[in-house]
């Protein structure tokens, strides 16, 4: 029984996204189960997919980033205009975009740093200010008439993989090994855990916490391009919300709210859980504004979730304490 | 005599492990029991039973003579039941007034009555002989005065049974009388005490009776006049133990560590030195500056003026980082919120000062990493069925040990241990006072801040006085004298 239950409790998310699947798989066997589909989820996860990796090394590190889904539309107007108007290069203009999301994420971590303000209130802010950037770089407008080989790093294969799905994976190759393999990944741990102690331990945690920052910036910025490219056009409101779908996925993989826990292959799961609901609600004709309140709710439930493990927990406390 | 208090046959398991097996215990009306045992004996679940905090297995409880099946806490404290945790129930942000009145209506109206709430806070303050400002913040204030405030909220309450989990652990000598005063005054108006402690000095100057636990299980409750502190370790241990302090043969060598006019916030300019093999003490009441002073020596605050050197040379210190590449480490005394990581493992725990340095290439050698741990769990005997072990699941003795091992594995050269054998049980401290021993053997300088007055007489070399921020004496070890450190604390001069 015991053993059952830890069985339970490690592949936990697994075990739901596969209840999952078999859901709607059940529900709309024609269109849900179909390879193509398959692809389509994969391929729609990716994007949320990468901003999710750079939410939960903030995360770990405990901070938190709402502003992740405004870099996503400034980013990505941004590159628009860049490869429209002012007619730079596919580089240059992906280089900037990504420099830019990794300013953006340092000046946020910076803030938070030096001031000592909550990040989600400071990300919160920021969240609005870069908003309204993102309507400023492009007058209002969605930003269309891109070049063609601008659409490739969304919407191309290399073989039979979409190009999204194939950055996913390398951008969870490299998070993972940075995470488990590399001594930064083990501060970032440590800091989340408790700063404290981390910097008594003679870690520079200031310097680390407006990294994991700068590499939510970054990553956001890589989800902005890649998804300018699929929707071939610069949409002002392209990351909107977002955040949202972001933090619900990490929450329900895991990825501690109060930091120093989180753990890429389970985040994934939470990607693909999140992915395959959305993909599933479309299928079944759900309205949009259900959506909504499914999508509220389902966040609500894993915070919830969270909280009372973090209760059970606490409650072992008091058998160690005996 | 009456008793208050009657537990019988109470069983409480928790998957496997039986944390109460099958005790009983009884108090009287006013008297001290005192509640002894190593970490993990059973006291806390036995606390935790009497405050209704968990519900038992089976078995009885009894207050007052009317037996309580589904005591809660807050039923628990409606009857008169009210405990004092190591770790304080205190809000930071609130007042000293408002915490002792928190939860407790002063007045019929809705409003709070500020008057009538600053004056019974002040009648409460001065039975507990202190000159606490009732409008200060919880947070402005030392460990030692936010006890006497949880203190002063039980009395608030009008407490009938109230218990008290090492109350004096974060408390210096000074204070420590303070708070034998008032327990001893609680008890003539009638209250009954239930004092857990380690230290056995304070169970014979206090207690009435003393009920020895060990392994779930009540071993004996006896009159204190019917038995001594080593049939009492004895008896907690299940084996003879002397409370007694490894003999010190120092080998002193060259001066390792020479803080030179340093000033901070709280300090004065302070000097002294450590010297190779040395064990300097650090002795004074809470806020003396002996934290203080520790944080200052490591960049952990801002210093204002002064200067440090290692072995001899001026070294730059901005923060805790630039201490430990000079080699000087601080164990810190608040061990669950600064000293370990209670989230993570022995193993990152032990690592995380010179993870860098295992690491290529920002990779860590996970071999190396292993080897490194493995070493100093043997060598610090550290007790775990694995190095992955979370150190939140380890006891307090062991999670100290991490604490200390993670600077040897740094190879520090100084170390600044404050209160390193704080709420741990008797045989761990003995372990940790071997320990130290081996430290300055093999060459290290060591500085330890320590309120319990017997631990520093037995354990320094030479000791230096503290008191509002700083030094105001200095002993050689045949000089040390409880009355001569006690004067200089207190800042008497004769």
């Amino acid at each position: 029984m015991d053993k059952l239950k830890s069985f339970i409790k490690q592949y936990f998310v697994l075990v739901i996204l596969i209840v999952l699947i078999i859901l709607f798989g059940c529900l709309r066997p024609e269109s849900f189960l179909t390879m193509s589909n398959m692809f389509t989820v994969i391929r729609q996860s990716s994007i949320m997919g990468i901003a999710t990796i750079g939410l939960l090394f903030v995360m770990v590190a405990g901070g938190i980033d709402l502003s992740l889904g405004s870099v996503i539309s400034v980013e990505s107007v941004l590159v628009a205009v860049l490869l429209t108007k002012f007619g730079w290069g596919l580089l240059p203009a992906y280089l900037c975009g990504l420099a830019g999301g990794t300013l953006v994420g340092l000046v946020t971590g910076a803030i938070i740093v030096k001031t000592g303000i909550f990040p989600m209130i400071g990300t919160l802010a920021l969240q609005i200010i870069l908003q309204g950037i993102a309507y400023l770089v492009c007058g209002g407008m969605p930003v269309s008439n891109l070049p063609l080989n601008a659409k490739m790093i969304g919407q191309g294969y290399i073989g039979p993989i979409p190009i999204p799905v194939i950055v996913f994976i390398i951008v969870i190759i490299i998070a993972a090994l940075v995470l488990n393999r590399t001594y930064i990944g083990r501060h970032f741990y440590a800091i989340g855990s408790n700063e404290e102690a981390a910097r008594l331990s003679g870690i520079n945690t200031n310097k680390l916490k407006v990294a994991t920052y700068a590499i939510g910036g970054f990553l956001s910025g890589l989800a902005g391009i890649i998804m300018l490219a699929r929707i071939s056009s610069g949409q002002p409101t392209a990351g909107k919300n977002m955040e949202m779908d972001c933090l619900t996925a990490a929450v329900i993989g895991g990825v501690s709210l109060t930091g120093g826990e989180g753990k890429i292959s389970t985040a994934v799961c939470g990607v693909l859980i999140i992915g395959v609901l959305t993909n599933g609600m479309t299928i079944m004709n759900i309205s949009e504004y259900y959506q909504l309140v499914i999508r509220g709710c389902i966040f609500l439930g894993a915070v919830c979730l969270d909280g009372i493990q973090k209760q059970i927990a606490g409650g072992k406390k008091v058998k160690k304490a005996a | 005599m009456e008793n208050i208090l009657e537990i019988k046959d109470v069983t409480k398991r928790y998957p496997g492990v039986v944390a109460l097996n099958h005790v009983s215990f009884e108090v009287a009306k006013g008297e001290v029991h005192a509640l002894v045992g190593e970490n993990g004996a059973g006291k806390s679940t036995m606390i935790k039973t009497i405050t209704g905090a968990i519900t038992p297995d089976e078995g009885k409880v009894i207050y007052e003579g009317k037996e309580y099946t589904e005591l809660n806490p807050i039923l628990s404290s409606q009857i008169g039941i009210e405990a004092i945790y190591q770790e304080f129930n205190l809000a930071p942000e609130l007042t000293v007034q408002e915490n002792i009145y928190m939860g407790t209506k002063v007045n019929q109206s809705i409003f709070i009555d500020r008057k009538e709430l600053a004056e019974r806070t002040k009648k409460i303050l001065k039975e507990l002989n202190t000159n606490i400002d009732p409008n200060v913040r919880i947070k402005d204030l030392t460990v030692a005065y936010m006890q006497l405030v949880e203190i002063a909220k039980a009395l608030a309450k009008n407490v009938k049974l109230l218990i008290m989990d090492e109350p004096t652990a974060p408390l210096t000598d000074n204070e420590v009388e303070i708070l034998f005063k008032l327990v001893r005054n609680l008890k003539k108006r009638g209250v009954s005490i239930i004092y857990i402690s380690h230290r056995m000095d304070e169970i014979f100057e206090l207690a009435d009776r003393i009920t020895v636990m060990r392994d779930g299980e009540v071993i004996k409750t006896v009159n204190k006049e019917d038995t001594n502190k080593n049939q009492l370790i004895y008896d907690m241990v299940g084996r003879k133990l002397t409370e007694t302090y490894p003999e010190r043969h120092p080998k002193l060598g060259k001066t390792l560590l020479e803080v030179k006019n340093l000033c901070g916030s709280s300090n004065e300019e302070t000097t002294f030195s450590v010297r190779e093999g040395e064990i300097v003490g650090l002795a004074g009441l809470v806020g003396a500056g002996r934290t203080e002073i520790a944080r200052l020596i490591i960049g952990a605050d801002k210093k204002y003026s002064g200067t440090v050197c290692v072995d001899g040379k001026e070294v730059t210190i901005h923060s805790p980082k630039d201490a430990i590449q000079h080699g000087i480490a601080y164990v810190s005394e608040d061990r669950k919120n600064q000293g370990v990581l209670l989230k993570m493992s022995i193993r990152w725990n032990i690592t995380l000062p010179i993870l860098r340095e295992l690491s290529k290439m920002t990779f860590i050698n996970f071999k190396e990493e292993n080897k490194c741990v493995d070493k100093y769990k043997d060598a610090l005997r550290i007790k775990t069925p694995s190095i992955n072990q979370l150190v939140g699941n380890l006891s307090g003795g062991n999670q100290q040990k991490v604490a200390v091992a993670k600077w040897l594995a740094s190879e520090s050269k100084i170390l600044i241990l404050d209160e390193p054998t704080r709420g741990i049980d008797v045989g761990a401290k003995q372990e940790i006072y071997e320990l130290i021993n081996r430290l300055t053997d093999e060459g290290l300088a060591i500085i330890m801040i320590s309120s319990e007055m017997e631990e520093i007489m037995g354990m320094s070399d030479r000791m230096l006085v503290m008191a509002e921020g700083r030094i105001v004496g200095e002993l050689d070890r045949e000089e040390f004298s409880q009355n001569q450190i006690m004067k200089y604390a207190s800042n008497i001069t004769d």
